[in-house]
């Protein structure tokens, strides 16, 4: 099903500031894979993300999500194939309540008030969220926030998930409870994170950047467990292949 | 009240209007019209009365019964904002020195009943005020107000503040507990410590909403904030209303303290 | 200070409501035609970021003692007129709501001293001219000055006027003017510094940040003095217009405040006001007739006046053993209803 292939090709991108953050980025991922992106802290893949959905226009090169090719105009119609998961969900949450914040992607995409209804039911079952619907967002912990946040995103049935350090502000059973849950996303996934025993978890294929570029692509327990490339990006093995 | 007393304050108040009682259930529209009318028919009494504001403490008294509303809480924060009225009003007395009335052998001066007045009307409408928002949800008072008539650009920048005042005034008690940390006494508290935060925090702030506006752009804003119909007006807020409107009108018009007071005087004969 | 609700007159509170409802109106339609999308979240974590920052305290050089911000000045520098005055508008009224500072109706009022001055007068034709338009540290600082102690000076005066004018204070015009207004000049000079330093900071530390919103604040460039002060004038003439005709009705309360002020007479300002209220009144008096009571010739002390209904010995004896008896009866009602409902829950 082509419309669940994300395809970076030689893509690079210069802050206005001057700093090139991506150099030629190549990877393709398709229908259904977990891929996580790791890397040193300014490697970029942060400002990968946000190429993902447009947010931010390649400076060179071509994204092609599904079969349309990222411009400005086809922007708004690859949001909402693409759902992002920020870092800080107090700035993905701005509605007043959490049925608002779910129903704010739906809304926008000019749905009917009892689809939205329906589709605001479905999203918060999938993080067991119902019970907060009504709920404003400052009196949920960070572990409901996080599953509201992702319920927020999923309300607008993306085929592609992005996220960008999901478990950052998660306690230990939170976090659990997130791998938990993604596990059960057939969607394809894009999840970076520094988190790498979340991404041994949960994503098959690993890609690390550094520097702007791709060092290596492939199957995370390869990738994983070789401390030497890992090392050199700044990294080290994931705390569970570690000996203590 | 320092920094984290009026955090917690707020969070108190903002803690009970998320309540389940008979009052919380109203439509906030007709809480916000039935306040505004109270308060509107409270001031219109004239500079010296104040045996007819008596019967209006029913309300702010049936609202704290029924939401459940802590009384010391509403009476502390009414304390709080005294000081202005208080201030302006004790001239009165002051400067008024006419005798007004002869109560059980005690002249009354004019300007300590207008003072009187002024205080019942202050109980009356500060009361009035913090119980609309105790036991209606700050954001089901907002699109009471959209629904009202204010324009909606206004309204959706209040509910963005609502939303976010708690987060930055979190952010904003990490910086000034960071500060008093480093302060010894009043050193360090001066003007350009203090400009100098308000400037980083205004940074951080401008830094905050530009990552809210992409994941509002992510989820396909494109200028208009989207709202979903709201709740109807159904029977309980029509008799809430009625009642109300019918209760201000007899109050306001018919001198029942008074009234309450003569019988009283005539059975005592 | 906030205009309190206590104090004020439905005359006077409503005029000035639908006056700064309408300036809102306005305000949010020039933002929704010209704005860019993103000052929408910008504008409201704004409001967040200026009512925590009033919560913070600073120690007043010299003094001691401890200053808060008004933060309408800040905004209207970095934001234009318009955004700044719904932000400062939202503020004050989460302020209304939660703290209950000054009140509900009262809210027209506050708004209108503290909100439509410094973004729409004194930004534009005070800070403005001042600043120019090149960014040179010294000239914000007395720009900011300068406004900022204009602009609090306005809204202290407009609450010293609606307060008289609202008629349920003894106050004499001259005596509250003279405590407000020194008041508020020292702390709008306090202001003014902090204004300074941090437009001066926020323009030093993030330049390019302020082009991105310079758009709106562009927009203020437009604001016409000619339309404001038609609004001004028009408002004035309304609350005038409104204020003798409650005034007619209830002469008591106008009465007195005008017979107060016309007998002490010594300060030309309270002179002028009055002379002009009387003259409106005398215009518009043809509901009810009613004398005027000339000056001097007033009460003298321990002479009940006969002109005023209901305070005689008599009725206001069972008046207040009536208001007693009343607010005994809504004690009980109220803790009987908790009683009640506790036991339902049990």
């Amino acid at each position: 099903m082509s419309h669940h292939i994300v395809e970076f090709k030689d893509v690079s991108f210069r802050y206005p500031d001057g700093t090139q953050a991506l150099r030629g980025i190549n990877f393709r991922i398709t229908h259904g894979e977990s891929v996580g992106i790791v890397g040193a802290n300014g490697a970029g893949k942060s400002t990968l993300l946000q190429q993902i959905n447009g947010y931010l226009m390649p400076t060179s090169g071509t994204i092609t999500i599904g079969d349309l090719s990222l411009t400005k105009k086809t922007r708004q119609e690859i949001r909402r194939k693409v759902g992002i998961v920020f870092q800080n969900p107090d700035d993905q949450l701005f509605m007043p309540t959490v049925f608002d914040d779910v129903a704010f992607g739906p809304l926008n995409l000019g749905m009917d008030e009892a689809s939205v209804r329906e589709r605001v039911c479905k999203a918060l079952s999938m993080v067991n969220g119902l019970s907060l619907r009504d709920k404003p967002p400052h009196h949920l912990s960070c572990g409901q926030k996080s599953a509201v946040a992702i319920a927020a995103v999923m309300a607008m049935e993306p085929d592609i998930l992005a996220m960008d350090e999901p478990a950052a502000n998660l306690d230990p059973k939170s976090r659990r409870s997130l791998i938990a849950l993604l596990k059960t996303f057939k969607h394809s996934k894009l999840i970076a994170s520094h988190d790498l025993d979340l991404i041994l978890d949960v994503c098959a294929r690993c890609i690390v950047i550094g520097d702007g570029v791709v060092v290596a692509d492939g199957p995370s327990v390869d990738i994983l467990s070789n401390r030497a490339l890992l090392e050199a990006n700044s990294l080290e093995l994931p705390l569970s292949l570690q000996r203590r | 009240m320092t920094f984290d007393e009026k955090y917690f304050d707020i969070g108190r108040l903002d803690r009970l209007s998320y309540g389940e009682t008979f009052v919380h259930r109203l439509d906030p529209r007709a809480k916000v019209i039935g306040t505004m009318l109270f308060l509107l028919t409270v001031i219109s009494f004239p500079k010296h009365e104040v045996a007819a504001l008596a019967p209006f403490f029913l309300y702010p008294a049936l609202l704290v019964a029924v939401g459940e509303i802590p009384v010391r809480f509403i009476i502390k924060k009414m304390l709080l904002v005294s000081p202005f009225a208080i201030f302006i009003g004790i001239f009165n007395p002051i400067l008024d020195t006419r005798t007004a009335a002869v109560v059980f052998g005690v002249a009354v001066s004019a300007g300590w009943v207008s003072f009187l007045s002024i205080l019942m009307k202050f109980a009356l409408t500060i009361s009035a005020g913090l119980l609309l928002i105790a036991t209606t949800s700050f954001s089901g008072v907002c699109h009471a107000l959209r629904r009202l008539g204010l324009p909606a650009l206004f309204v959706s920048q209040l509910l963005f503040l609502y939303r976010y005042l708690f987060v930055l005034m979190e952010e904003t008690m990490r910086i000034i507990r960071a500060r008093d940390m480093r302060s010894f006494g009043k050193r360090g508290t001066g003007l350009r410590v203090f400009a100098r935060l308000i400037g980083i925090l205004f940074l951080r702030t401008v830094d905050r909403a530009e990552r809210i506006y992409y994941a509002m752009h992510s989820r396909g804003f494109e200028g208009d904030m989207p709202t979903l119909k709201g709740s109807r007006i159904v029977l309980p807020d029509l008799a809430f209303l009625s009642a109300m409107v019918a209760c201000l009108w007899f109050f306001r018009f018919f001198p029942i303290a008074e009234g309450i007071g003569r019988m009283a005087q005539g059975m005592l004969r | 200070m906030h205009m309190a609700d206590a104090l004020l007159s439905p005359a006077v509170g409503t005029t000035l409501w639908v006056g700064t409802a309408a300036v809102t109106g306005y305000a949010s339609k020039r933002l929704k035609r010209e704005i860019d999308d993103r000052m929408i979240p910008l504008m409201g974590v704004l409001g967040a970021f200026i009512f925590a920052a009033q919560m913070v305290n600073f120690t007043i050089p010299g003094t001691g003692s401890s200053g808060h911000l008004g933060g309408g000045m800040i905004l209207a520098v970095l934001l234009g007129p318009h955004a700044a005055f719904l932000v400062m508008a939202s503020v004050l009224t989460v302020q209304a709501l939660f703290f209950a500072d000054g009140g509900l109706l009262a809210l027209g009022c506050n708004i209108w001293n503290l909100a439509v001055y410094p973004c729409y007068l004194v930004y534009p034709y005070v800070y403005r001219p001042l600043a120019g338009d090149i960014h040179k540290p010294g000239r914000v600082l007395v720009a900011s000055l300068v406004s900022v102690a204009a602009a609090l000076q306005l809204g202290a005066f407009s609450v010293v006027v609606e307060t008289l004018l609202s008629g349920k204070s003894e106050l004499p015009f001259g005596a509250f003017a003279l405590m407000m207004q020194p008041i508020h000049l020292a702390i709008g000079i306090v202001e003014g510094f902090v204004t300074a330093g941090v437009v001066n900071y926020v323009r030093g530390a993030r330049p390019e940040l302020l082009e991105s919103i310079a758009v709106s604040r562009l927009l203020g460039a437009e604001v016409s003095l000619k339309r404001f002060m038609i609004a001004f004038a028009a408002l004035t003439v309304i609350a005038g217009g409104a204020l003798s005709w409650f005034a007619s009705t209830h002469p008591d309360g106008l009465e007195w405040s005008i017979e107060k002020i016309a007998g002490k007479g010594e300060l030309p300002q309270a002179y002028g006001i009055a002379a002009a209220l009387k003259g409106f009144q005398e215009k518009t008096a043809f509901l009810r007739d009613y004398n005027f009571k000339p000056a001097g010739d007033g009460l003298k002390k321990g002479e009940a006046p006969p002109s005023w209904p209901g305070i005689e010995a008599g009725t206001s004896a069972a008046g207040i053993i009536g208001a007693a008896i009343v607010l005994g009866m809504i004690v009980l009602i109220g803790m009987g209803i908790r009683v009640f409902r506790r036991r339902q829950i049990q």
